[in-house]
């Protein structure tokens, strides 16, 4: 009978195994690790048993305390909304200057509006609510439709053109391509429309322009320009343009005419959303 | 030379030889094949059973100091989550507390928020920086005087004891067969380490929630279910690797004994037993002469008391966890045997080559490893220092908007805006007033605040409060900025004693 070989350096048995000349002392490990490795196997068969494990052709096996991490977000999903319930319930029970008026439901505001916004608004208005050229910067205090709590409320609601029975809503004759005026009389009022907000403008043909404008443009963009939050017109006396402030902008805008449009959201987000995000934009820093 | 015999020879002989020499057929027409059992008589088991060690109480300098050790740190342990201390009536009073739900760590004078969770960090370092620097002094001290698996096996190991008599006792009680007093004897051992388990659990738990409360709740049945899943965890441990495993897990669990190798030189003061002055060991008769032999009587007692079972004659190895108990219990046999002690000792590598060749020895303390671990120490210790004494309790932290960078407003007017989050670290309520500085004809406006011209902020205890404020420049004052970006300074005053904390930051219009 072979006895086990002694390792001359050591003076530890080998294992026998040699790979390349290199031979194994024979450490053996403890029992008990062995039976840690047997527990572990008994644990995953157990594992097998209770949660999902295998996978099949087009399933995979549910175990028998159908846990499933889908069921887990769903359940947090819900928590969460649970845990705002409170918040909204306020929300819908209060008006938008209690809403204002109460710091946590401000907090909480802001925080959904801008959720909110982020998801539905952002496409268009942009990430910051800065806009872009037909998209109106939503920070500024220059408002189309009116900048107070209600005012924005309102357009969230019922949208901008968008079809919506109560959609604000009006229409900028096109000047030049309907032939209402002639090209010389349409460079006339940019010129006249430039010198309302301090451009660079042509005096005499300002002057031109200015009895056109009134007869043509003032009905809604008032005598001065400064235009009409009722009827949407913009104010032509201020620094800021939706569609740009140059003559040739101008022009193009006579010429004609612009129809933005925005979605009505009453039918698209629950009544706290909206609420949230008329707040979120009020606070952008234009809200009046 | 050892005499070859026959199975030696046969053992010598490679498996590629023996398939080669061995017969191919058994019979005529029967095939031999090359196969043996597996479990054959020559394969010796891969797997070793635990030979249970049965530790000696041994007395002496080092057992004192490691009794000293164990009641300070299971004291510290312990009692540490029942210390109170006052921060005022809205915080809790705890001394030391990890607060999960609000996200604080309460240690005494300190408050950490998580953002300073730096702290702990450098805490961690400092740590590691100490065990390098111990070890490359004196060895395993850690292991042997400090790890918490020591302490509570060394505490598991004197209840035993209490239970069932010191070593001898032990081992004959082992053999002996069930009887009433032994089923007692083990069942009080067993039960008083569960209880030692479930009070080292217990305190654990104490740490994350305030101690009192916790303790009625456990009381009344009534504590967080996660309370009892940790005190079982940590009970189901402390009993397992405590009282069961013991040197276990020094030996096959812990990877700093491998570690170690890296951490200590020839320098480093490690228990050894000195070959020069032992050797050759053997039994010594009353009368006969210590001439021509070594001091080590083979008595063995260094080995009965060695809690993992070694005998440091064998030189350094990796089970050994340096708790010097063989040292404590070889100087109580010197003595007894009227031979110098020491036979064990702290000693180096370098000077045991030193002593056995009859050269003077030294401690190389001025080492450059030495050195440059206790200079790390110094440096990290600093630095957390000043980071501790620069710490403010007021913490502002101004967050330009980047999107947009500006707004123009229509009467040509150019908009900032800016997050402020104020951290109120004190323990009292304050006030603040939120101003501009180095902006000429700058307004500032907070939203929520619209109709305050010098608004007061108010920050509760220990919050923090986030603000949305406008910087508005009028546009005569644009031509002022430098390629349309100004610096400037938002300062929050603290309207309780005027102290104010000062955030630079800029001022952005369109570059024209």
């Amino acid at each position: 009978m072979a006895r086990p070989e002694i390792d001359s350096v050591t003076g530890v048995e080998t294992t026998g195994h040699e790979w390349d000349g290199i031979k194994e002392l024979n450490k053996p490990l403890p029992k008990w690790w062995l039976w840690v490795f047997y527990a572990c196997i008994i644990w995953s068969i157990g594992y097998w048993i209770a949660m999902p494990t295998w996978p099949l052709v087009s399933d995979f096996t549910k175990g028998m305390l159908g846990y499933s991490q889908r069921t887990v977000v769903a359940n947090s999903l819900a928590n969460a909304r649970a845990a705002q319930s409170g918040f909204l319930d306020k929300i819908a029970a209060s008006d938008l200057a209690g809403i204002k008026a109460d710091p946590a439901l401000l907090q909480f505001s802001l925080a959904g509006g801008a959720a909110a916004f982020g998801d539905n608004c952002a496409p268009c208005h942009g990430r910051g609510a800065q806009g872009a050229v037909g998209y109106p910067n939503l920070n500024d205090d220059n408002w189309l439709w009116g900048g107070t709590l209600d005012d924005i409320h309102k357009t969230l609601q019922v949208g901008i053109r968008s079809g919506h029975e109560d959609a604000r809503d009006n229409a900028m004759p096109a000047f030049g391509r309907d032939q209402i005026l002639e090209p010389g009389q349409i460079s006339d009022v940019t010129d006249f429309v430039l010198s309302l907000s301090g451009g660079d403008a042509n005096a005499e043909a300002a002057a031109r322009g200015k009895v056109i404008f009134a007869e043509q443009c003032a009905a809604c963009h008032g005598e001065d320009g400064k235009g009409s939050i009722e009827l949407g017109a913009p104010n032509l006396t201020d620094r800021i343009w939706l569609y740009g402030g140059t003559r040739d902008a101008i022009t193009d805008v006579i010429r004609n005419s612009r129809a933005g449009v925005m979605p009505a959201w009453k039918e698209r987000l629950p009544p706290e959303t909206i609420k949230q995000l008329a707040v979120f934009v009020h606070s952008l820093g234009g809200g009046q | 030379m050892r005499q070859r015999t026959g199975t030696d020879e046969f053992m010598d002989i490679t498996a590629k030889e023996r398939v080669e020499q061995a017969p191919r057929e058994a019979a005529p027409g029967v095939d031999r094949l090359d196969v043996t059992a597996v479990n054959a008589p020559e394969t010796r088991p891969l797997y070793a059973a635990r030979e249970k060690v049965y530790a000696k109480r041994a007395f002496g300098t080092f057992r004192t100091v490691k009794w000293a050790v164990m009641a300070v740190t299971l004291g510290i342990y312990y009692l540490l989550p029942w210390m109170r201390w006052d921060r005022g009536p809205s915080l809790s009073d705890q001394a030391v507390l990890i607060d999960f739900p609000n996200r604080r760590f309460f240690f005494f004078f300190l408050e950490i928020w998580p953002q300073e969770f730096y702290f702990i960090t450098g805490l961690l370092i400092l740590a590691a920086l100490a065990l390098f620097l111990v070890t490359a002094l004196a060895g395993r001290v850690w292991c042997g005087y400090t790890c918490p698996q020591t302490v509570w096996t060394d505490l598991m190991i004197a209840v035993e004891r209490l239970w069932q008599g010191d070593r001898n006792a032990r081992m004959r009680l082992d053999k002996a067969p069930w009887t009433f007093s032994k089923i007692w004897r083990k069942a009080g051992t067993h039960a008083s380490w569960l209880a030692i388990s479930i009070t080292t659990g217990g305190a654990f738990v104490f740490y994350f929630r305030d101690a009192p409360t916790l303790m009625a709740e456990f009381i009344a049945f009534d504590a967080p279910s996660i309370a009892y899943i940790f005190v079982g965890i940590f009970a189901a441990t402390t009993y397992l690797l405590g009282g069961i495993a013991r040197e276990q897990v020094c030996i096959y669990m812990c990877p700093w004994p491998r570690i170690q190798g890296a951490m200590f030189d020839q320098y480093s003061l490690l228990v050894s037993y000195r070959e020069w002055r032992g050797e050759q060991r053997g039994p010594h008769k009353k009368g006969e002469s210590w001439e021509g032999r070594g001091d080590c009587i083979d008595c063995r007692q260094c080995v009965a008391v060695c809690p993992t079972g070694i005998d440091i004659r064998d030189g350094a190895q990796l089970e050994c966890i340096q708790c010097a108990l063989c040292i404590d219990a070889c100087n109580s046999i010197m003595d007894k045997i009227d031979r110098p002690r020491g036979l064990i000792a702290y000693d180096t590598i370098d000077n045991l080559e030193a002593e056995s060749k009859g050269k003077a020895t030294s401690l190389h303390l001025l080492r450059p490893r030495l050195l440059l671990y206790a200079a790390l120490i110094a440096l990290v210790s600093l630095i957390m220092l000043v980071a501790l004494w620069n710490r403010s309790v007021l913490e502002v932290n101004v967050l330009r908007d980047r999107n947009p960078l500006f707004v123009e407003l229509s009467d040509g007017g150019i908009r900032n805006g800016y997050t402020i989050k104020i951290l109120n670290k004190r323990h009292e309520s304050r006030e603040f007033r939120v101003g501009t500085e180095g902006l000429l004809g700058a307004t500032l406006r907070i939203v929520g605040f619209e109709n305050d011209t010098d608004p007061t902020i108010s920050v509760p205890v220990d919050e923090l409060r986030a603000l949305r404020v406008f910087v508005t420049l009028p546009k005569q004052n644009l031509p002022s900025l430098k390629g349309g970006v100004a610096d400037f300074e938002i300062v929050i005053t603290d309207l309780g004693d005027g102290s104010t904390v000062r955030n630079d930051t800029t001022f952005r219009s369109p570059a024209k």
